[in-house]
């Protein structure tokens, strides 16, 4: 087993991404993502990683110039947070269509206006579509243990496909905590080399990013989809790998408490901790109330959802980034969603906490938690509860 | 100086097309000529990087690929961008020996609004940072693909659909950007101007850049019949026009030392260029007399260039 070492949850992911062998980086800074790209520069110029670090003019640059890594061959790593990854918008969607294996690690943070630098999930609710696997990490030891799953699952042959890890920017990026790190063998034994499956070659020549028209265009598209619902074999498997290497377990779809729970709270990121502690003290006062985290974000895992939420007759469903012009913020569109067609459909709670980095207290998720068991007693559901919003 | 190779060009060529015939250009696209060019003077070991435009839609509607060699298409903006990291990723793989040693050249393409306009702050990256790539901007003068709007490649006095000929405003109120000067301000190694006029010229332009590690840039002008409202049968002559009259001079900057590359012992009144093309044919004599003033200007500050830097 490797050693634990306080360090900071940035820090711990760069040396995660430098021990997965990565060869080429590029990036850009942006707080609170900037850390991550420092220390692996630190790596480069101090001559322990043999890799090649692109410090590009922006992030569309970043994400393009990856794009070119990629393409020939090598492992691509790169990084972002908030206005970068809207930068990057426009090329995000055309990484999974060339089926280009990179990674990058997301400090999910507001997006402008008014300008925010603190932690909500505005940035990448603006890229649920975007076509990549995505996984949401809730501190700093999953950071370090789930870039090494990321590689593992973009670059198999079944997948070939892009992935993202969010975290929270600050709350988790900025945490001093402590990390055991895998030895450089557990890296090498399950992260095998990037094999790729096409490349730009000059003995074997071909073109990428070709004209599509309207007869090849939605078989493309099409096609795209499927690779990514199909991915979630290779996301289990991935984890198992994990679980066999370094003993933790994850899994598509986290819970607490949930099993017997009368009211389930959906929440997603490192407010889940704050959400755990607010279950531990309801719990004492025998109050039966319990978790449903993400873990896999896309593809959507529909199944291992709904086998979470089991029967449970009200649902509460935090949101950290507002969908203007609705009345139901994208978690609670996408579970409405899963819902849909379910047999029982819960009553679902919507609620919009901790948007550009307002305080989350215990006290608020207690209260969270009771308004679920108050509609459970027959209280109405109402409209989204805007919680702590100053009128 | 063209008519010289006109006996023996067939066999100074090499005979493969790694740029195919059969691509969906219109006739007597010039800018097409250019990445024929381009190919003939590389040969196979050559991975471009295009950015949408003309030359990325005609050559590349699938499963017509005109592509002998690797090529990737991202976006518009930023080829150079996706060309620095070609270029870095084969430089770690080479490192790495999980890529056989050996040269490989990387090219960037942009058309006039991928490279003046929307793609300037890519190129500025991959050239500032050195990357040992060329950038090539094959220059028709107007965004060609989405209907011959202006960019701020479109000289002035010539009308596109967004800088018409109206009696208000009489087509482009703006000068050229100089791009060979914001080019060489990098400091790079090779900066050069061609025209698809002088095939020769070009293909030497592009072996010396590959001669020099670094980046380098390429600015040919190629024209486009179809946005110039010209005779696709002329082509040719009117980008050695473009040449004689001085509106496109052919020069390099070698490692900051400027050279003309033709010498001209007098230019040609620039009237026998623009009234060739209807996109100049609302032109008035006070625009003229603009046209003709600023490319003098500009003639003589490159003459100026090249004796001063012969010195240094
Ligand atoms: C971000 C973005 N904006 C606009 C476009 C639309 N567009 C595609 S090609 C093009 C013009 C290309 O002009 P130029 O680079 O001069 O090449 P040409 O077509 O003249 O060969 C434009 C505006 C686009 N594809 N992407
Ligand atoms: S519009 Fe001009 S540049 Fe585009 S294909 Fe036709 S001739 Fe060539
Ligand atoms: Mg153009």
């Amino acid at each position: 087993m490797g050693k634990r070492k306080g360090v900071e949850s940035s820090i711990a992911l760069a040396d995660s991404a430098a021990m997965c062998r990565i060869e080429a980086i590029s990036a850009y800074p942006i707080t609170p993502q900037t850390h991550i790209v420092e220390h692996l520069s630190e790596w480069v110029n101090d001559g322990h990683l043999d890799a090649e670090f692109v410090p590009v003019e922006s992030e569309h640059s970043a994400i393009s110039a990856a794009m070119g890594m990629s393409a020939v061959g090598a492992r691509t790593f790169t990084a972002t947070s908030s206005q970068g990854l809207a930068l990057m918008h426009e090329i995000l969607f055309i990484v999974p269509a060339m089926r280009l294996p990179i990674v990058m690690a997301v400090a999910n943070r507001s997006l402008s206006g008014p300008i925010s630098i603190w932690n909500d999930h505005s940035d990448i609710m603006a890229e649920r579509d975007i076509g990549w696997v995505q996984i949401f990490a809730e501190n700093g030891q999953e950071c370090f243990d789930l870039i090494p799953a990321c590689f593992r699952i973009s670059e198999d042959k079944r997948v070939h496909l892009p992935s993202i890890l969010n975290f929270d920017g600050f709350v988790v990026s900025h945490m001093i905590e402590p990390i055991e790190y895998w030895t450089q063998e557990q890296f090498d034994a399950y992260l095998p080399p990037f094999d790729p499956q096409i490349k730009l070659d000059v003995r074997k020549p071909s073109a990428m990013g070709v004209v599509g028209i309207p007869e090849i265009y939605y078989e493309a598209r099409r096609m795209q989809q499927e690779v990514l619902m199909q991915s979630k074999p290779v996301v289990l498997e991935a984890f198992a790998e994990l679980e066999k290497t370094v003993g933790r377990k994850y899994n598509l779809v986290e819970t607490y408490k949930a099993d017997d729970a009368d009211v389930l709270l959906f929440i997603v990121g490192s407010l889940a901790e704050t959400a755990m502690t607010a279950v531990d003290n309801l719990r004492a006062q025998g109050k039966k109330v319990g978790l449903v985290r993400p873990r896999l974000w896309r593809p959507f895992p529909t199944q291992e959802l709904l086998a979470a939420f089991g029967n449970v007759p009200v649902v509460g469903v935090c949101d950290r980034a507002m969908a203007f012009g609705m009345e139901h913020h994208p978690m609670a569109q996408e579970i409405r969603t899963l819902f849909y067609d379910a047999p029982n459909r819960p009553q679902i709670c919507e609620f919009m906490i901790g948007l550009g980095g307002r305080d989350v207290t215990i006290g608020d998720m207690e209260n969270i938690l009771n308004r679920l068991l108050d509609v459970k007693n027959g209280a109405p559901v109402g409209p989204v509860d805007y919680v702590g919003v100053r009128k | 100086m063209i008519e010289q190779y006109n006996v023996y060009a067939a066999k100074l060529l090499p005979p493969e097309e790694l740029f195919a015939p059969g691509h969906k250009a219109c006739q007597g696209c010039a800018p097409a000529l250019a990445l024929r060019y381009l190919l003939k003077a590389l040969g196979p070991n050559t991975i471009i990087a295009n950015a949408t435009g003309c030359m990325e839609i005609i050559s590349s509607a699938y499963p017509d690929i005109s592509w002998g060699v690797p090529w990737i298409h991202v976006a518009f903006e930023n080829a150079a961008a996706v060309a620095s990291g070609i270029e870095s990723g084969i430089k770690i793989l080479q490192r790495k020996g999980k890529l056989a040693p050996g040269k490989i050249n990387v090219v960037a393409i942009g058309g006039d609004g991928g490279t003046f306009d929307i793609g300037l702050q890519a190129l500025s990256g991959m050239l500032e940072r050195g990357h040992n790539a060329l950038y090539l901007c094959y220059d028709n003068e107007a965004y060609m693909n989405t209907g011959i709007q202006r960019s701020s490649g479109t000289p002035y006095g010539a009308s596109t659909t967004t800088s018409p000929a109206g009696k208000a405003v009489p087509g482009q109120k703006t000068i050229k950007k100089d791009l060979l000067e914001i080019g060489a301000a990098h400091g790079i190694a090779y900066a050069a101007t061609a025209c698809t006029s002088y095939p020769f010229d070009f293909m030497d332009k592009v072996k010396k850049a590959f001669s020099y590690d670094g980046a380098k840039l390429i600015h040919i002008l190629a024209p486009c019949p179809t946005g110039w409202r010209t005779n696709p049968g002329e082509v040719i002559k009117h980008g050695r026009l473009a040449v004689h009259t001085g509106i496109f001079p052919l020069y390099e900057v070698d490692h900051g030392r400027y050279k003309m590359s033709l010498d001209l012992p007098f230019l040609k009144p620039i009237k026998s260029y623009l009234s060739v093309q209807g996109r100049y044919r609302h032109l008035s004599e006070a625009q003229i007399a603009v046209i003709e003033t600023n490319l003098k200007a500009r003639y003589e500050k490159l003459q100026a260039l090249c004796r001063i830097t012969a010195e240094v």
